[in-house]
C-alpha cells in the first residue's frame, strides 16, 4: 500500500457564513468514508468540534495553558477528544472579546499540536476551521509554511459573503507565493438568493477556482444543531446527509489547487450588478442630504 | 559667549571631507540618509545643522535604547522609594536590573526598591490579557513591602500590542491601596530612541503625580527642585551640598535618590534647576506654565562651569542668596586651583572626542576644558534640535558633530582624528581600547564618579589622567 499522505485542509469564510457547520458535516461525511480526521478549531469561541463530540463546548488548549500556567504542562490528552467517526477534535480557544490576543492563540495551540506529535501518522487529514475575519497574522497561521496546502472558502451569494471571500484569496495570494499554499473552491453554502448557483460559480471562474459545490438550504442542518450532532450522524439517509457526503467525496477527489486571480474592487461590483445583487450607484446622491 | 580658540589641525574643510570619504563607504541610500546627521561645526551660525530625532539607518550598528528604557532606566528607576514594575515578558525588567549606576540611600526591600518586578508574561498572558495578573502583582508587591510609597507599571512592547489596559488597573490599584500607581505606556517600538520614554514618563508625571502632595515643612524664598540628575555615580549628592552652602533649600531631586511623594509636591517651589535638559526639560515647561514656575539650566561639570551656573542661579535669588555665591566660589578656587595645577600639565593639549546620551556631549566639554584637553568630535544617541543648538557654541570652529553615529563612523572619525581619549559607552570602550586608544565611559563614569560638583571635578581629573597616561596603552601593539 502507498503510504498514506496528510492532506492539511483549512476552511475560511466571512462570520456567520456557516463554516463551523458545514466543516462539522463534510468532516462527519469523510468519517463515514473511512477517512481518518484530526479538527482543529481556530477560533476563540471555540464552537468547532461541539456537533462531533456532543458537547457544549470542549476544554480548549488556551484554557488548559491558563489553568496550568504555561504551555509546556499541557499534554495532548488534556486537550485532544475523540468524537463521531473516530474524528479527532482540538480547539485552540482564547480570550473574550476586548482582551488579550486571539491570534497568538491560535499560534500557541497549533505550535503546541505540531511539537506534541498531534499529527499522527494514520490520519488522512487535518482541518483548520478560522475564524471568520483573518484579523491578524495569527488567523493567517494555519496558512503558512507547512500547514494547511488546500483552502476552501465558505460563501453564499450575499454580498458581503463574496467581498470577505475576495478579500480571502488576495491573502492566498500572499503566503502562495512564499509556500505551497492554493485554494481548492468555493463552497456555497446557499441562503436562497437569485441565481445563486450562477453566481457563484462565476464568481470561481473569475477567481480562476471552482465552486466545488452548493449545498442546498435545509432545516434538518438545524434540526440536527439543535441535538449537537451532524446531519450525518443525526439522520444518515436524509438528502442532505448525501449532500455533504456529495462535497466530502468532491474533496478526495479534488485536484484543482490554484494560486487564485483576486478581483480588483470594481470588477467584483461590475460581478454582483451582472446579477443583479448590487445596483449602478448614482454619484449624484453622495454625500447629500434627505433634505438637502 | 566668547568662541572657542581654534583647534590646530581642525578645520571646516578637512572635517567635510572626513565626512564625506566616511560616508562614501554607504550604499547611496544609507548615505543619504546618513549626511544630514554629521556636519563641521559652525559655533556662530544660531541653529545646528545637524539632523536628529530620527529613525536609525537600517543596517548600521547604533548605540540606542527604546522607550521603555528611556521610562525605566532613566526616569522611573532612580526613583527610590517606589516600586517599579516591568508589565510584560521577563527580559527587559531582568535585563535592565541595576544597569544604570543611579545610586541611592535607603535599606533594599525596606526604604528602597532597587529589586526586579516583572509580571513575567507567559503565552496564557499574551492570549488572556495581563490585566488581572497585574492587579494581583501590586496587591502582593504593596503587602511584601509595605514601605513603599507607590508603585510604577512599565508596559514593554507586548501590552501595546495586545491592548492590556494599565491605566484602568492603576486607576483601581490606587484607590485600593492609597498610594501612586502610576501607568507609564511606554512600550518600546514607539518612537525612534529612549528620548520618548523620557517624554512619556514625563507625561505621566503630569497627569498621575504632580501637584498630588505637598511638602510637610513650610515653604520658603529659597525651595528649588533639582531636575535631570539620576545621581549617576553619586553626582546628586555632590551636585545637592554646594547648593545648600550657597543658602539654597533642595526640596526634591528627579529622580536621581528621588522620592515620589517630594516630586509630587515640586509644584510648590520658587525655581526648577534642570541638569539633563533632554530628558526633563518637558516637565519643566508644564510646571511653568501651570504653576509659574521659572526654570533654569545649570551644569555643574568643572568649575569654570560651575562658577558660571551657580552665578547665573545667583541672579534668581537676593543679595543674601548673591554674596553666599561668591563666597562659595572663593572658597572652592583654592583646591580647584590644586586639581588643576596638579592634572593640567599632563593634559594640557591633549584632545578627545565623545559620544554619550542626550546631555553630556556638550555638558562635559567645559570640564576636560579645565584641565587643558580640547573636544575635537562630539555627538549624541538620542538629542533633538534644541540640544545640537547648544552644542554648537560650546564647540570650536570646525570640529566634528555627529548625530546617532554608527560605530563604523565612529571608528572611521577617530582613526582619522586621533584623540587622546574617547569618552562614549560600553559598547564602544572595547572596540577603542583594543585600539590601543584610552577610553572612559562617560554613561556610567566607568563604575567612578561623581563627576558633578566640585567634590566631582578632583575625580574627574584623576580619571581623565589615569585613562590617558596610563603606561598600558604604550604596550598595546594594535593591528589597526
Amino acid at each position: 500500500m502507498a503510504e498514506k499522505k496528510l492532506r492539511q485542509i483549512a476552511i475560511y469564510g466571512k462570520g456567520g457564513i456557516g463554516k463551523s457547520t458545514t466543516t462539522q458535516n463534510t468532516v462527519a461525511g469523510l468519517a463515514s468514508l473511512g477517512k481518518r480526521i484530526l479538527i482543529i478549531g481556530c477560533d476563540p469561541k471555540a464552537d468547532s468540534t461541539r456537533l462531533i463530540l456532543h458537547a457544549k463546548a470542549q476544554d480548549t488548549v488556551m484554557d488548559k495553558v491558563r489553568e496550568l500556567g504555561t504551555v509546556e504542562d499541557l499534554e495532548l490528552e488534556d486537550v485532544c477528544r475523540r468524537g463521531y467517526g473516530d474524528v479527532m477534535c482540538v480547539e485552540s480557544g482564547g480570550p473574550e472579546p476586548g482582551v488579550g490576543c486571539a491570534g497568538r492563540g491560535v499560534i500557541t495551540a497549533i505550535n503546541f499540536l505540531e511539537e506534541e506529535g498531534a499529527y499522527t501518522p494514520d490520519l488522512d487529514y487535518v482541518f483548520y476551521d478560522v475564524l471568520g475575519d483573518v484579523v491578524c497574522g495569527g488567523f493567517a497561521m494555519p496558512i503558512r509554511e507547512n500547514k494547511a496546502q488546500e483552502i476552501y472558502i465558505v460563501v453564499s451569494g450575499e454580498m458581503m459573503a463574496m467581498y470577505a471571500a475576495n478579500n480571502i484569496c488576495k491573502g492566498i495570494v500572499k503566503y502562495a507565493a512564499s509556500g505551497s499554499v492554493r485554494l481548492a473552491g468555493l463552497i456555497c453554502n446557499s441562503r436562497n438568493t437569485d441565481r445563486e448557483a450562477d453566481l457563484i460559480e462565476a464568481l470561481a471562474a473569475r477567481l480562476g477556482t471552482q465552486m466545488i459545490h452548493f449545498v442546498p438550504r435545509d432545516n434538518q442542518v438545524q434540526r440536527a444543531e439543535l441535538r449537537r450532532m451532524t446531519v450525518i450522524e443525526y439522520s444518515p439517509d436524509h438528502p442532505q446527509a448525501n449532500e455533504y457526503r456529495t462535497l466530502a467525496q468532491k474533496i478526495v477527489d479534488n485536484d484543482m489547487f490554484v494560486v487564485p486571480t483576486p478581483l480588483e474592487m470594481e470588477d467584483l461590483e461590475d460581478l454582483l450588478m451582472e446579477f443583479g445583487i448590487m445596483e449602478a450607484e448614482d454619484e449624484t446622491i453622495v454625500g447629500v442630504a434627505e433634505g438637502a | 559667549m566668547k568662541e572657542r580658540k581654534p583647534i590646530e589641525g581642525i578645520s571646516i574643510e578637512k572635517t567635510e571631507k572626513l565626512i564625506k570619504d566616511t560616508l562614501a563607504h554607504f550604499p547611496d541610500k544609507a548615505r543619504e540618509k546618513r549626511e544630514p546627521h554629521v556636519g563641521a561645526n559652525e559655533p556662530s551660525v544660531s541653529s545646528c545643522a545637524v539632523k536628529s530625532n530620527r529613525k536609525v539607518v537600517p543596517g548600521v550598528m547604533s548605540q540606542r535604547g527604546c522607550a521603555y528604557a528611556g521610562a525605566k532606566g532613566v526616569v522611573w528607576g532612580p526613583i527610590r522609594d517606589m516600586i517599579h514594575v516591568s508589565h510584560g515578558p521577563v527580559g527587559c525588567g531582568v535585563y535592565s536590573w541595576g544597569t544604570r549606576r543611579n545610586l541611592m540611600q535607603g535599606i533594599p526591600g525596606v526604604t528602597s526598591f532597587p529589586l526586579d518586578f516583572t509580571s513575567d508574561f507567559q503565552e496564557r498572558d499574551i492570549v488572556y490579557g495581563g490585566d488581572i495578573k497585574l492587579e494581583k502583582l501590586i496587591r502582593e508587591a504593596d503587602e511584601l513591602f509595605p514601605l513603599n510609597k507607590g508603585l510604577s507599571v512599565l508596559s514593554e512592547c507586548p501590552v501595546g500590542l495586545i491592548g492590556d489596559d494599565i491605566n484602568a488597573v492603576a486607576k483601581k490599584m490606587e484607590k485600593e491601596l492609597d498610594k501612586f500607581v502610576i501607568p507609564c505606556n511606554c512600550e518600546g517600538f514607539r518612537g525612534v530612541s529612549q528620548s520618548l520614554g523620557h517624554h512619556i514618563s514625563n507625561d505621566s508625571i503630569r497627569d498621575h503625580a504632580i501637584g498630588k502632595r505637598k511638602f510637610v515643612e513650610k515653604a520658603g524664598p529659597y525651595d528649588i527642585a533639582l531636575i535631570g540628575d539620576y545621581n549617576i555615580g553619586g553626582d546628586v549628592w555632590a551636585a545637592k551640598p554646594i547648593l545648600e552652602e550657597i543658602g539654597l533649600n533642595v526640596k526634591s531631586i528627579w529622580t536621581g535618590d528621588g522620592e515620589i511623594e517630594k516630586i509630587a509636591a515640586t509644584h510648590s517651589v520658587k525655581l526648577n534647576l534642570i541638569h539633563c535638559y533632554r530628558s526633563m526639560n518637558y516637565m519643566c515647561k508644564v510646571m511653568e506654565e501651570k504653576w509659574d514656575i521659572p526654570w533654569l539650566e545649570y551644569n555643574f561639570f568643572g568649575p569654570t562651569k560651575i562658577e558660571e551656573s551657580l552665578r547665573n542661579i545667583a541672579e534668581c535669588f537676593d543679595d543674601k542668596i548673591k554674596k553666599n555665591v561668591e563666597k562659595v566660589i572663593k572658597k572652592y578656587r583654592p583646591m580647584m586651583k590644586a586639581v588643576v595645577e596638579e592634572y593640567k600639565p599632563r593634559l594640557d593639549g591633549k584632545t578627545a572626542m565623545l559620544f554619550v546620551g542626550g546631555l553630556r556631549p556638550r555638558h562635559t566639554v567645559g570640564a576636560y576644558e579645565d584641565l587643558g584637553v580640547q573636544i575635537t568630535g562630539t555627538g549624541y544617541e538620542f538629542a533633538h534640535q534644541d540640544d545640537y543648538d547648544r552644542t554648537a557654541p560650546e564647540m570650536a570652529k570646525g570640529t566634528l558633530i555627529y548625530d546617532d553615529v554608527s560605530e563604523f563612523e565612529l571608528e572611521e572619525y577617530v582613526k582619522e582624528l586621533k584623540p587622546d581619549l574617547v569618552g562614549s559607552g560600553i559598547k564602544e570602550k572595547y572596540v577603542f581600547q583594543k585600539a590601543g586608544i584610552p577610553f572612559r565611559q562617560m554613561h556610567s563614569w566607568d563604575y567612578s564618579g561623581p563627576y558633578h560638583g566640585y567634590e566631582g571635578f578632583e575625580i574627574f581629573a584623576r580619571d581623565v589622567d589615569m585613562a590617558i597616561n596610563s603606561p598600558t596603552w604604550g604596550l598595546v601593539k594594535s593591528p589597526f
